[in-house]
């Protein structure tokens, strides 16, 4: 079903230590097959979504739910097994590996016998991948190493992709590329909630636009009404955005 | 060098390393036996420390608490059989236990925690002479006989430890090579990315401890009877250190570098000894600069060089 709700924050408190809240009673969800854009200045909260979703914090108040469920303090081998994934910011492949193994690793936690079927996908879907297999990871380029980022997270063929800033240290080209790949990954039924700093380029892909304010929801708009907002670079340097107008 | 040649060459070094005894005295007989027997333990420690990159200054405890089971038990009259699996199993289930400071502190926090551990069981090897025999150790320790075939010559010894030394680096090449030592790589170079995939990293750093502990168990079993008697000195911090060496000096990380380390500081010294009262100091100098020159060890000579198909 469309715009179906499949992660909703409600009311969530989370923080790095009890002293330094991040997430101030942040509300907020994203909708099955959509790609959803969270934006806004340095602090506000963004990849603290991401991390509290999958896991890495545990919330001290609010509520997390996944499909429903509420997903609060569950491990994030659990969150995997369920079917969300992760790609954390800046460089994740282990370099001292092959590209074969790196892949490998992503499925890990999958039946042994069902691995070489699902790396077979991958490398359908990323012919680029396939032609370093053999390589090691470091010696990609950094379009190839965030191709095979984001290839090992599909291993598992997740309903829910969380990806923290995909295009840093990629070329103008190869963010392009890396935004195509995610639009066709949420036209066939897999939700994206991104977090990114290339707020034009990635508003351009995406569903939905999320405002985030020291830690609060300021805004929740279609993506084009915010890519065609002449306040767009206030909106995501900092200062109070204006309240949703629908 | 492509992989048929490398089989080859492997075969062609163990068997050549085989027979060399053939042609050495019992001092020389000895120091190969004393080889093979260090190789189980820093083949072992490779595995925590180069494959997972968890810190151990402690890799000479475990040596010794699969000695002294071996010491204890086989002069309770136990076979050696029996007595092989249950010091390893004793020394993997202790390895567990050191292996929860890792999962709290790191590197040189986690250096020191394992020193402590191996301080605290060596006094207690020469503290609790009812056990252990204190400072005086333990004497008369037999060997194993083998269909029927005694193994107290020490040429037929040396084969016997070297045959299980090449099963043990079978098991864990197989092991590194497996999933699990992907996941042992991916905890080493990054412990939080590794979590993001599902890698159970509190499982993988407790399993890469008690693995490497269980390898100097076994090796402690056979140093009890290729010696015939143990002490505690023989099972102090100074031999974790130079085991660390051993796996730091041939190449972390790397499968062989522990073959090449255990040479270093097994038969070096040795080597030396016709330098007479400074072959220690140059001993001392050479690693030294092999650090300075090769701080990833010497297998990473053929990367520096440049030589292509240098491999880990």
């Amino acid at each position: 079903m469309a715009n179906e709700k499949i992660i909703e924050f409600d009311k969530v408190v989370a923080g790095y230590s009890p002293s330094l809240t991040i997430l101030n009673e942040t509300t907020l969800d994203a909708r099955k097959g959509e790609i959803t854009l969270l934006i806004g200045p340095n602090g506000a909260g963004k990849s603290t979504v991401l991390k509290t979703l999958f896991g890495m914090l545990v919330p001290r108040s609010g509520e997390v739910r996944f499909e429903g469920r509420r997903v609060n303090g569950k491990s994030q081998r659990e969150l995997l097994a369920q079917g969300i994934a992760f790609v954390p910011q800046g460089r994740n492949l282990f370099g001292s590996l092959s590209v074969r193994h790196n892949l490998e690793l992503g499925g890990i936690t999958l039946p042994r016998g069902d691995l070489p079927g699902r790396i077979e996908e991958v490398l359908t879907r990323f012919p680029r991948i396939r032609e370093r297999i053999d390589n090691q990871a470091s010696t990609m380029s950094g379009g190839e190493q965030k191709q095979l980022e984001v290839g090992r997270a599909l291993l598992l063929r997740p309903r829910v992709l969380l990806i923290d800033e995909p295009s840093i240290g990629l070329s103008p080209k190869l963010v392009q590329e890396v935004m195509t790949l995610l639009r066709q990954l949420a036209d066939a039924g897999t939700t994206v909630l991104m977090v990114e700093q290339n707020v034009r380029t990635a508003l351009k892909y995406s569903n939905r636009a999320l405002v985030l304010e020291m830690g609060r929801l300021a805004l929740d708009r279609p993506a084009s009404e915010v890519l065609n907002d002449p306040d767009l670079n206030r909106l995501f340097l900092g200062g109070h955005a204006r309240p949703a107008a629908a | 060098m492509n992989a048929k040649t490398g089989k080859l060459a492997l075969v062609v070094g163990i068997a050549a390393f085989a027979i060399l005894p053939l042609f050495l005295k019992g001092y020389g007989v000895y120091l190969c036996a004393l080889f093979c027997v260090y190789l189980m333990a820093t083949l072992g420690l490779n595995l925590t420390v180069g494959y997972a990159g968890q810190m151990s200054l402690g890799q000479a405890a475990f040596f010794g608490i699969g000695a002294y089971h071996a010491a204890i038990l086989l002069k309770l009259g136990w076979p050696f059989f029996l007595v092989l699996p249950i010091a390893a199993v004793a020394c993997f289930l202790v390895g567990l236990l050191l292996g929860f400071p890792a999962l709290r502190v790191q590197h040189h926090y986690l250096a020191f925690a394992t020193l402590g551990f191996n301080i605290l069981v060596f006094l207690i090897m020469r503290n609790e002479a009812t056990i252990t025999g204190g400072p005086l150790g333990i004497s008369g320790i037999p060997r194993p006989s083998l269909f029927g075939i005694s193994l107290d010559a020490d040429l037929r010894y040396f084969w016997f430890t070297l045959f299980f030394t090449v099963v043990l680096a079978a098991i864990l090449w197989w092991l590194l090579r497996s999933p699990w030592g992907r996941a042992f790589a991916a905890l080493r170079d990054n412990p939080i990315r590794a979590e993001s995939l599902g890698i159970n990293i509190t499982a993988y750093t407790l399993f890469a401890f008690a693995i490497g502990a269980a390898c100097a168990g076994v090796a402690g079993v056979f140093y009890a009877s290729l010696l015939q008697f143990i002490e505690p000195s023989s099972f102090q911090f100074s031999y974790s250190l130079m085991m660390l060496l051993a796996v730091i000096v041939g190449g972390s990380g790397r499968f062989f570098g522990p073959v090449l380390g255990t040479v270093i500081i097994v038969l070096l010294p040795e080597w030396l000894r016709f330098m007479q009262n400074w072959y220690l100091a140059v001993f001392g100098f050479a690693i030294v600069a092999l650090m300075i020159f090769l701080p990833g060890g010497l297998l990473s000579l053929p990367e520096r060089l440049g030589w292509k198909g240098a491999s880990k």
